[in-house]
Order: structure tokens, then C-alpha cells, then sequence
């Protein structure tokens, strides 16, 4: 440390401010030995962040192509998960039509009430309210989702047989809807918990693109006269669109990888059902929680292999949502 | 809100008809009224079909009356308006029930006994036995999670904020952006693969390498943050003193953001507080009091709320159990969270 100050105390003090290539100069190269042990300090968690990315994608990959090349059935479209037979056979294709189905489920529900909870919270909402009640949603944001899994399993579960008998009775002729038997622990209920845990995230990214709406273009709306409603939807939906689809991402990205709250009300099995009111299916995360007691190591590889389809998957909804929120750069949806 | 007061003090001609402001009240207390009745009438016995039969009714009741009054933009206005509301309070209702079903569930066990025991000798479906050794296992994986995520994220940051420029910053944001979404399961899985190249058997250290991974990203964006609200001029007028960079930014600008840094840890260690999924996969759960993170299976707070829910077959005092190690849990979360508020708020640069 010493030496260091030593040395730059020989070097000539510089007589001018720095220029902005002296500074960036300064920035890049570091010529002090302190400078140059913390730039490698700090470049190197940089890099090691990129390699732990990295090392993800090769260890996943690698021990999924050990499962994969023993499987005996199409990996794609079996509708089964036999790993502890001889020769193996097991597939994803159940895996990730409940993935889908109860992720598309918990977005139709969740998209169009966070919207309006962020438009209450910045446009509808009296100003006292609207602090505490965005204070709580955040609080919410960070509930285990284990405690949601509970909760879903022990409370909404059984709350859930008057809406399903009510579906069943007025549209289950449409085959979706239908109920035949059993404890309403399907992809539906799924679904609603679902919603539940994504509500925070994508009330406050939307709360932060609506809270930026420029002013001018909302009092130059209320200056022609229009209504509160003309106004959000002339301004604000339009201005937060961008925003409101990343948002929406960003909380699809945590539904199709949650775990515990599926694993916990789902009652899984290994067919694809129609009605999305009948207990059954199952999704990747949930699968790999449940079936990873009783895998030997070649049942472990076959649901690592299962995660790389998953991992794949979210990977691509997080990277669209961050190049939608990066195209417009004023805000930033990943602090949320 | 400020369009109308400033409307209110305008002459009353210039305006049209509008309706009093008891008006939404009123037609809720009526639809209500009605649905209950037509409700009686028809012999419906479900309250969800109450709910939404009084609900229709005042849609139905507030667009025609202010269509009639107001007009047909006015009535959208007001619909728009209800269905804002109703959709905050429908979001209020499960996150009420879920608190106060873990509050009032919870506090059954939960006391000194249950805190400072294991489930050594209580089989899970048997009442009695505690959390003591869940809770050991949390401090020391989230702990040594702690160790390497918050140090790494923090220096990754600094980086970023500092030192990045070009391609390996750019390369860095991205993928930290991204890797904020993986599921917590996959970093489970990576860690999992790993112990199956090694052979190894589970043991705690596994699951914090995995809550490190998961912690790491929501670090670094939070420090980022923090670290870009510090004003130019302090690094430019110690970089004049002669400060080299290193010392500036350890003596000037971490300083400035050490609250709000502070704050991104400690909402990051409540994330990953409550993270089950790689637990499960790594640290296996076990019922006596393993103190050693670096061998054998230990349990954790999350995992034993899922172990008691999923192990005991519809066992009471395992679900008892359960709610209140969940409440454990979320105070600890909860406690957390507002500690970092308090720290943000208390050094925030002023």
C-alpha cells in the first residue's frame, strides 16, 4: 500500500484537469499495483459469474445426454417416466404441456389484475393509500414460496370445490372444464396459485413504467376534456405497453420454473388431460421435486435432462423480457 | 384527482349532468341487495354465485344509470373505475388469508420447546418435537451462501459500475439480467450434477454453493443501483487528491452506498432464505441436529415445511408443525425485510 502512494508521489502531479480520453484511460489500464490487484479483483467475479452461466449450460447439458442417449423412447413426445426400467423409457412431453398450460393459466389471471393493481396504485388510488399498499405488495413479492405451497395445499385446495362444481355445472360441456372426481388439486388450482405468487412482480414493474408516464401527456388528455379511463387508455396503456409485456415475462419466467407451490396442490400423474379441472399432469420443476427421492443416479441424469428443457425454456422468456426492457432504457424492470 | 377539483370550482354550466357522489355506494348497496334476492328467489346456495350475481348487477346498474345521466364516456369511465377496485381487492383477499392463516395456524406449536428441539426422536406424524435443528441448518447454509454470493456480487458491481467498459461488461450485464430468472431448481440441478461426477453425498455446503448462484445476480443488480446514485464529483475530487482508483472507490464511494448496499444484501439473503427447491436436491433433510455443513444431510427451515407437509400422510400435528415453522420462516424473512428498509432509510445519502 505504501509503495504504491510512494510511487505516484514521484510521478509528476498533473498540472491540468483530465481530459475524457485521460480519463478513460485511467479507467482501463490501471498502472498502481493496488489498482491492478482490485480491477482483477473485480473483473474476475465478472468472469466468474460468465462461467458459472457457462458451467450451468455444459454440467446440465452433459449429464442430460448420458440420461438421453439410454433412452429408449423419444425424449420429446413419451407420455412416460420409467427410468428405473430396462431398457429405460421416459419423455417430457406431458412435463411440458403442464408447464405451459398452468404458466398460461396464472398469466390470464395475473396479467390483467396486476395492470389494473398498478394503475389503482398510480392513478385510482387516494395518495396515503397508495404508499402503505405498494410497501405491502413488495413485502409480498418476498413470501417463500413454500408458505404459498401450503397455503395452496391446505386452504385453497379445499375453497376451490364450489368454483369447480360451479364450472362443472354451467360449462363443462365445453370438455375444459369438466369435473369428474377427486380432490380439485389440478392445473387450474395450479394455475390460480400461480397467479397469486406472480401478482407482485409484475404489479410493481408495471407500477414503475406507469408511474413514468410523462405528465404532459396525461394533463394534455384531461385538457381535452377526456375521462379518467380516456386518459390511461390513451397515455399511459399505450406509453407502458413495452413495460407491461417485459413485466409480464419476468413473472412468466417465475411461474413456468416454480416448484414447491406445484409440487405441493398438484396430484400429479403422466397423461395429458383435457379438462383442466381433473387432478393430473404435472411440470418440470414439480416432476423433478417429487420424483427425486426414489431416482438412482441414471433417474437423476434423466431429470437434469428434464431441468436443461426447462432451463432452455426460461432462459429464452428472461432474455426477450430484458431485450424488450433494454430497448427502452429509462427504466429497468430487473430491481424489482 | 387534480382534474377535479379544479372542474369543481369551474361554473356548473360549463359541465354536465353528473351524478352525486354517494351514486357508487348507493348502486352497490342495491345490487347487492337485489342479487341477494334474486339469489333467494331462485334458490341459488353458493356464495361465489351470489358474489357474482351482485356483482353483474352493479356493472349492469352503474353503466346504465350514468349512461343516462352522464353519458356513455362517462359510464366507461366509471365501469373502468369499479373494475380497478375490484381487482385490488380481489388480490387482497388470498394475501390476507394467507397471513392470516399462517399467523393463526401457526402460533398452535410455536413456542420455546418447539424452537429449541429437534424432530430426533418424534416420528413425523406424532405431535411434539421442534424446529431447532431446520433452523441451525438455514443460518449455516444461507450463512455460508452469504460468504460467497454477497462478496462476488459485490465486487462483480463494482466492476460494472467502475471499471466496465466493452464487451466483457456488456457480456456481464446480460447475463446477470438473465440469470436473475433461472429457476431455483436448475441451480440445484447444476450443483446436483456436480455431486454426481464426484459421487458425493448430500451435506449442507452443497445447497449454500446453490443459493450462492441464486443470490450472486440480485447482488449485483442492487449494488449496481446503488453504486451509480454516487455523484460523479466524489470520485472525481478524491481522483484529484492524488487518490489512487482502488482507494477512492474503498474509501469514497463504498462508503457513500454502504446502506443501500446493505439493503440489496439483505433482501437478497431473505430470497434465498425461503428457497426449498435446491435444499431438497442437495441437503436432503434430516431430523437430527447435524451442525457440521460440510458433511452429512442437514435440514432447513424451508425443507422442513415441505417434509412435514408431503412425509406425514395427513398428520395434524405434522401440518401444525408446519405452519409454524412457516411463520418462523416468514418472520425471519419479514424481520429481514424490514431491517434493510430501516438501514436504507437511515443511511440514505442525504
Amino acid at each position: 500500500m505504501d509503495i504504491s502512494t510512494q510511487k505516484t508521489d514521484e510521478a509528476p502531479p498533473p498540472t491540468t484537469l483530465p481530459t475524457p480520453t485521460e480519463q478513460k484511460r485511467a479507467a482501463r489500464g490501471a498502472t498502481r499495483p493496488g489498482d491492478r490487484i482490485f480491477l482483477g479483483l473485480s473483473r474476475g467475479s465478472g468472469i466468474l459469474l460468465l462461467a458459472v452461466m457457462a458451467a450451468i449450460a455444459i454440467f446440465l447439458t452433459y449429464r442430460a445426454s448420458l440420461a438421453i442417449s439410454k433412452d429408449e423412447a423419444n425424449f420429446l413426445t413419451t407420455f412416460e417416466w420409467n427410468t428405473s426400467l430396462v431398457p429405460p423409457k421416459f419423455g417430457i412431453a406431458v412435463l411440458a404441456f403442464g408447464t405451459v398450460v398452468s404458466s398460461v393459466i396464472a398469466m390470464v389471471i395475473a396479467v390483467p389484475i396486476a395492470v389494473a393493481i398498478a394503475l389503482f396504485l398510480t392513478h385510482y388510488a387516494p395518495r396515503r393509500l397508495s404508499g402503505p399498499i405498494a410497501y405491502v405488495i413488495d413485502l409480498l413479492a418476498a413470501v417463500p414460496s413454500i408458505v404459498y405451497g401450503l397455503w395452496g395445499a391446505l386452504i385453497l385446495v379445499p375453497h376451490m370445490d364450489g368454483l369447480f362444481g360451479w364450472l362443472n355445472d354451467y360449462l363443462g360441456w365445453t370438455g375444459v372444464f369438466s369435473w369428474e372426481e377427486g380432490a380439485p388439486r389440478s392445473m387450474l388450482t395450479v394455475g390460480i396459485l400461480l397467479a397469486i405468487m406472480i401478482l407482485p412482480i409484475i404489479t410493481n414493474v408495471s407500477r414503475e413504467v406507469f408511474r413514468q408516464v410523462p405528465r404532459m401527456h396525461e394533463e394534455a388528455a384531461l385538457a381535452l376534456g377526456a375521462t379518467r379511463w380516456e386518459v390511461v387508455r390513451m397515455s399511459v396503456l399505450p406509453f407502458g405497453r413495452s413495460g407491461v409485456i417485459s413485466a409480464s415475462m419476468l413473472g412468466l419466467g417465475r411461474a413456468l420454473g416454480e416448484t414447491m407451490a406445484v409440487a405441493t396442490v398438484l396430484s400429479p400423474d403422466f397423461d395429458i388431460h383435457a379438462s383442466l379441472l381433473n387432478p393430473g399432469g404435472g411440470t418440470f420443476a414439480q416432476n423433478i421435486a417429487s420424483k427425486f427421492n426414489e431416482a438412482n443416479e441414471f433417474g437423476r441424469d434423466a431429470l437434469i435432462a428434464s431441468g436443461l428443457v426447462l432451463f432452455v425454456i426460461t432462459l429464452l422468456v428472461n432474455g426477450a423480457a430484458r431485450w424488450i426492457i433494454s430497448r427502452r432504457k429509462e427504466y429497468s424492470g430487473a430491481n424489482a | 384527482m387534480s382534474h377535479a377539483a379544479i372542474a369543481d370550482k369551474r361554473p356548473s354550466s360549463l359541465r354536465g349532468a353528473s351524478l352525486p357522489k354517494w351514486t357508487p355506494w348507493a348502486i352497490a348497496a342495491g345490487s347487492v341487495a337485489l342479487g341477494l334476492g334474486i339469489s333467494a328467489a331462485a334458490g341459488l346456495d353458493s356464495k361465489i354465485q351470489w358474489a357474482l350475481m351482485a356483482g353483474v348487477l352493479f356493472v349492469v346498474g352503474t353503466y346504465a344509470i350514468a349512461a343516462r345521466v352522464e353519458g356513455r364516456r362517462q359510464a366507461k369511465d366509471r365501469v373502468a373505475t369499479s373494475f380497478v377496485w375490484v381487482a385490488f381487492l380481489l388480490a387482497v383477499i388470498p394475501l390476507l388469508s394467507l397471513v392470516w392463516a399462517t399467523v393463526q395456524r401457526g402460533l398452535k406449536v410455536l413456542d420455546v420447546y418447539f424452537l429449541t428441539h429437534s424432530m430426533g426422536v418424534v416420528a413425523d406424524f406424532e405431535a411434539g418435537g421442534g424446529i431447532y435443528h431446520a433452523i441451525i441448518g438455514s443460518l449455516e447454509q444461507v450463512g455460508l451462501a452469504t460468504l460467497i454470493g454477497a462478496p462476488i456480487g459485490v465486487l462483480t458491481a463494482i466492476y460494472l459500475v467502475e471499471y466496465g467498459r466493452g464487451n466483457l461488461a456488456r457480456a456481464v450485464t446480460f447475463f446477470v439480467d438473465v440469470m436473475t430468472g433461472i429457476p431455483s431448481i436448475v441451480a440445484g440441478l447444476f450443483i446436483l450434477s456436480l455431486m454426481l461426477m464426484w459421487d458425493m453425498q448430500p451435506f449442507g455446503f452443497a445447497g449454500s454453493l446453490a443459493l450462492a448462484i441464486l443470490m450472486m445476480p440480485v447482488v449485483v443488480r442492487s449494488t449496481e443501483e446503488m453504486l451509480k446514485l454516487v455523484p460523479n464529483e466524489l470520485r472525481e475530487a478524491s481522483l484529484a487528491l492524488g487518490v489512487p482508483k482502488w482507494r477512492t472507490i474503498l474509501k469514497v464511494v463504498l462508503p457513500t452506498s454502504i446502506g443501500g448496499i446493505t439493503t440489496g444484501i439483505m433482501l437478497a439473503i431473505a430470497r434465498i432464505a425461503g428457497e426449498t427447491a435446491p435444499v431438497l436436491l442437495l441437503v436432503f433433510g434430516n431430523p437430527f441436529i447435524n451442525n457440521n455443513p460440510f458433511e452429512g444431510a442437514q435440514a432447513s427451515l424451508p425443507l422442513f415445511i415441505y417434509q412435514q407437509y408431503s412425509q406425514s400422510a395427513g398428520s395434524t400435528a405434522a401440518y401444525d408443525r408446519a405452519w409454524a415453522a412457516s411463520l418462523t420462516l416468514i418472520a425471519f424473512v419479514m424481520i429481514l425485510n424490514l431491517a434493510a428498509r430501516g438501514i436504507a432509510r437511515w443511511k440514505a445519502p442525504r
